[in-house]
């Protein structure tokens, strides 16, 4: 029902701890029957599929029933599209309870042109928190503090399964998952039936020069840490897939790359546009990333590559509990007899001490390269980010200090407070914009930032506010390239604020040609 | 307007006919003051003109020397070449609007102001107008605040729920608190509510002028008792909740009273496990039926989200202007 729907999502909006929250999912699991529980948990991993409800249709029905400018500003505020309408709908007398498949099944089959009517007469009859569960369940990505994985995590605790378990066989279940609440409630396991399924990725914890010197560099190996997407190349019985860290699937992007896969195992790597030995900076792997269908004009002038790191299985062989040396030697076998162009093996580096390391950190010898990966020998391949074995020693980000020009409140979690800032450095005698920052400041920061926004506001666009140039920001950034499509000419990656300079007049700002020294050759 | 009766300076709303100010920002010579929230009567002015108990709750927060005279507002009063008058204006105990008429079009300011009955304080009053000079902090169409005595039932029905672990309400010290502490008593719930030592004045003084807290008892753990604040309700400025004087309590249910708890985000960020809605201001039904109902030839806003009501007087054919009056929080700490 979505009352219970309405409730759950109450909850866990308003319990932070990890255990509490996993404790109302259990409960909800239990009171619920299939389907139910089964469409609230794809709604919580985000695998409803309803995507014919787009956030431009929502707006379009929230604007015939109420003022669009106010609407605008509504929306502003709250920071929550669904949130929104949720509470700004006229109320009107609620109707009876409806189960979430009825709910579910009309937003499947109903009609695309149809579908705003229908969302109208639903959003009629019900009250405010569940106008926003509906609203959420029919947008997807509920941004209700529930990650997929702790969603599964609640129903592997359900059952006393492992989660590992669960894990595995997600990527072959489909919604409402009465298969795999029967296997939770006693019932047989379910067959995967999926080919290629996704494996849990493997992630690590950051470390630092002092944390490190408490460990033997002898029990550990080194590798670099490369700036493109961590994936899963699988290959089973002539099923290839490629997966992202996060399991969603996107081997359509990549067609390239998936023919090289020829093999039967799983690969854990770095996807990276790589032109013969020379890997393109991020940028160009963007582009590929945002072509669903890439052309072959893109693809050649674009090479999708993996830069292999792990093997997980191979021919049938689950490798994932053995050592990591032992995975590496078949991995260096594996990886020999793959298409050189599109697979290749992550180099070892060679050290023995941590500060031999931290001098091949401190110039890596390409620009992609985001610090160093350290891993124990002997770690197994486990999912998640389990402590001690694997960690990420970063770069230390680039810093500009930059003038404050823009303010915008931001959504989300950050809604309500000024927490989208644009800065600019100086070009000549004025100040071009150079990036957008949403975070890396505290809350204490956070509220001086806002203060000073409400003090300085010259200008309003909208949302926007225009602030007197009188603030400096420590922007820190991951790296720089060149962008045709920003006025300055240079896009950031990563920027964050990193402190206020409140010491710091304007006029001592950077400048834009001190900022494109940060350009890759 | 010719005859402008009203104007802002970086002090705050300036009157020129009795040459005063309204909710001053900064220390001057003649303040008048709608209400004692802190960001509206501040300490250091010459004289101030307000209702006995927003002068007796400046003496209690500032010290008696607060301002240098002291004017207790009665009936209508000549300043200057204006008559001023104060009237109840339902947001906290002694607070007022100010109606000021000089020589131009009358006006009325209402510092903060609410419309549903607040049992802490005497009700809301319309008075009528030309300039209707209106605080909008809860000025969008997403608020509609619900009946407060609902968000009690919630935050009773909790407490039943978890009889093992302390409630923590966060409520500011002048007006919410006692607010939520009436409401508790109105909903039957008569055991000792106990409260943080900065609310400790503010309820003492609630108590003389007559309003029926019942028995409050210090947050005080006696030699490190935990278990004693099992089930009970604690009142607390929600600035104590960061500090580690809430782990005194026994697993805490932290709840926040607040127009604010409309808003998912604004809880969270917070880290409120259980939001109560309950506000001290118009939200925008009673904003939009107020403006509606005095029917002023203008609307002028001085704080808060003025975006949305400017749209709406707009979209009523109804004159309007932002003041931008910076300084009034949107709720005081």
């Amino acid at each position: 029902m979505i009352g219970a729907f309405a409730d759950l999502l109450e909850r866990l909006a308003f319990t932070p701890q990890r255990l509490r929250k996993l404790d109302h999912l259990r409960q909800f699991f239990a009171a619920q029957p299939d389907p139910e529980r089964g469409l609230a948990l794809a709604a919580l991993t985000d695998d409803l599929g309803l995507r014919a409800v787009t956030p431009s249709m929502l707006r379009g029905l929230a604007s015939d029933r109420l003022d669009p400018e106010l609407f605008a500003i509504s929306y502003d505020f709250v920071g929550d599209l669904a949130e929104t309408i949720a509470l700004a709908w006229p109320d009107a007398v609620p109707g009876p309870e409806v189960a979430l498949s009825e709910l579910v099944a009309e937003l499947r089959e109903t009609p695309k042109t149809r579908l705003p009517q229908a969302i109208a007469a639903r959003l009629d009859a019900l009250g405010p928190s569940q106008r926003y569960a509906y609203l959420k369940l029919a947008t997807g990505g509920l941004r209700v503090g529930v990650s997929a994985r702790l969603a599964r995590q609640a129903v592997a605790d359900f059952g006393g399964l492992a989660l590992a378990e669960v894990e595995e066989l997600w990527h072959g279940l489909k919604p409402p998952y009465a298969d795999l609440f029967a296997w939770a409630e006693g019932g047989a396991k379910p067959v995967s039936a999926a080919r290629a399924p996704f494996r849990p990725v493997m992630l690590s914890t950051p470390t630092d020069a002092t944390a490190l010197a408490d460990l033997d560099p002898a029990q550990f190996i080194a590798e670099w840490k490369w700036d493109g997407i961590r994936v899963q190349a699988v290959s089973d019985h002539g099923t290839r897939r490629l997966y992202s860290r996060t399991g969603d699937d996107i081997s359509g992007a990549f067609p390239d790359l998936l023919a090289a896969l020829d093999f039967d195992g799983v690969i854990d790597g770095e996807l990276l546009v790589r032109r013969g030995d020379h890997v393109a900076p991020f940028n160009d792997l963007q582009t590929r990333l945002g072509r669903k269908a890439p052309s072959a004009k893109l693809q050649a002038s674009h090479p999708a590559a993996l830069r292999a790191y792990d093997l997980l299985l191979w021919q049938g062989q689950d490798l994932r509990s053995q050592p990591f040396d032992t995975r590496r030697a078949a991995l260096e076998q594996a990886v020999a007899v793959l298409d050189p162009v599109r697979v290749d093996i992550s180099a070892l580096l060679a050290f023995t001490t941590w500060d031999d390391l931290a001098r091949l950190r401190a110039d890596p010898p390409e620009a992609v390269i985001e610090g160093v990966m350290i891993k124990h020998r002997d770690s197994p391949y486990l999912g998640g980010r389990i402590k001690g074995h694997w960690f990420k020693w970063k770069r230390d980000p680039m810093l500009v200090d930059a003038v404050l020009l823009y303010a915008q409140r931001g959504h989300g979690k950050r809604s309500g407070y000024y927490s989208d800032f644009t800065f600019g450095v100086w070009d000549g005698d004025a100040l071009v914009p150079v990036g957008k920052a949403y975070f890396g400041f505290t809350d204490a920061e956070l509220k001086e930032l806002a203060r000073f926004v409400r003090g300085n506001t010259i200008e309003r666009f909208g949302p926007v506010r225009a602030v007197a140039p009188n603030m400096v920001v420590e922007v820190a950034f991951e790296g720089l390239n060149l962008s045709p499509r920003h006025k300055s000419g240079v896009a950031m990656r990563f920027p964050r604020i990193s402190r206020i300079r409140f010491d710091k007049p304007a006029s001592e700002a950077d400048t834009l040609a001190s900022l494109r020294a940060f350009l890759p050759e | 307007m010719a005859d402008t009766p009203l104007i802002t300076r970086p002090e705050g709303l300036y009157c020129p006919a009795g040459d005063f100010y309204i909710d001053p920002l900064r220390p001057v010579a003649r303040a008048l003051v709608t209400h004692g929230h802190a960001d509206h009567a501040r300490a250091g002015h010459g004289a101030v003109l307000a209702t006995a108990q927003t002068l007796d709750i400046m003496a209690l927060r500032y010290g008696e020397g607060f301002c240098q005279t002291r004017q207790v507002a009665e009936g209508r009063m000549r300043i200057g070449d204006s008559t001023v008058s104060f009237h109840p204006a339902g947001h906290v105990l002694g607070s007022a609007q100010i109606k000021v008429k000089s020589a131009g079009p009358s006006v009325v300011v209402t510092g903060d102001y609410a419309r549903t009955p607040n049992p802490a304080c005497a009700p809301w009053e319309a008075v009528p107008c030309d300039i209707f000079v209106t605080e909008a902090t809860f000025a969008l169409p997403v608020f509609r605040h619900p009946d407060p005595a609902l968000e009690i039932g919630k935050l009773l029905a909790s407490v039943a729920a978890f009889p093992d672990r302390a409630h923590l309400v966060g409520a500011y010290a002048l007006g919410k608190a006692q607010r939520v502490i009436m409401l508790l008593r109105q909903a039957g719930y008569d055991a000792p509510i106990y409260i943080h030592g900065a609310l400790q004045k503010l309820c003492d003084y609630h108590l003389s002028q007559g309003v029926p807290l019942g028995e409050l008892r210090p947050a005080t753990v006696a030699r490190g008792n935990k278990g004693d604040f099992a089930g009970t309700i604690i009142i607390a400025p929600p600035s104590a909740f960061a500090a580690t004087w809430a782990q005194r309590f026994p697993d805490p249910v932290i709840c926040f009273a607040s127009g604010w708890m409309m808003v998912r985000a604004r809880a969270r960020q917070r880290g409120v496990e259980l939001p109560l809605v309950i506000s001290d201001h118009v939200d925008w039904p009673e904003l939009t039926a107020t403006i509606t109902e005095l029917n002023p030839a203008e609307t002028w806003v001085t704080h808060g989200r003025e975006d949305a009501i400017l749209r709406w007087c707009a979209m009523q054919g109804r004159a309007a202007k932002p003041l931008r009056l910076v300084g009034y929080e949107d709720e005081p700490e």
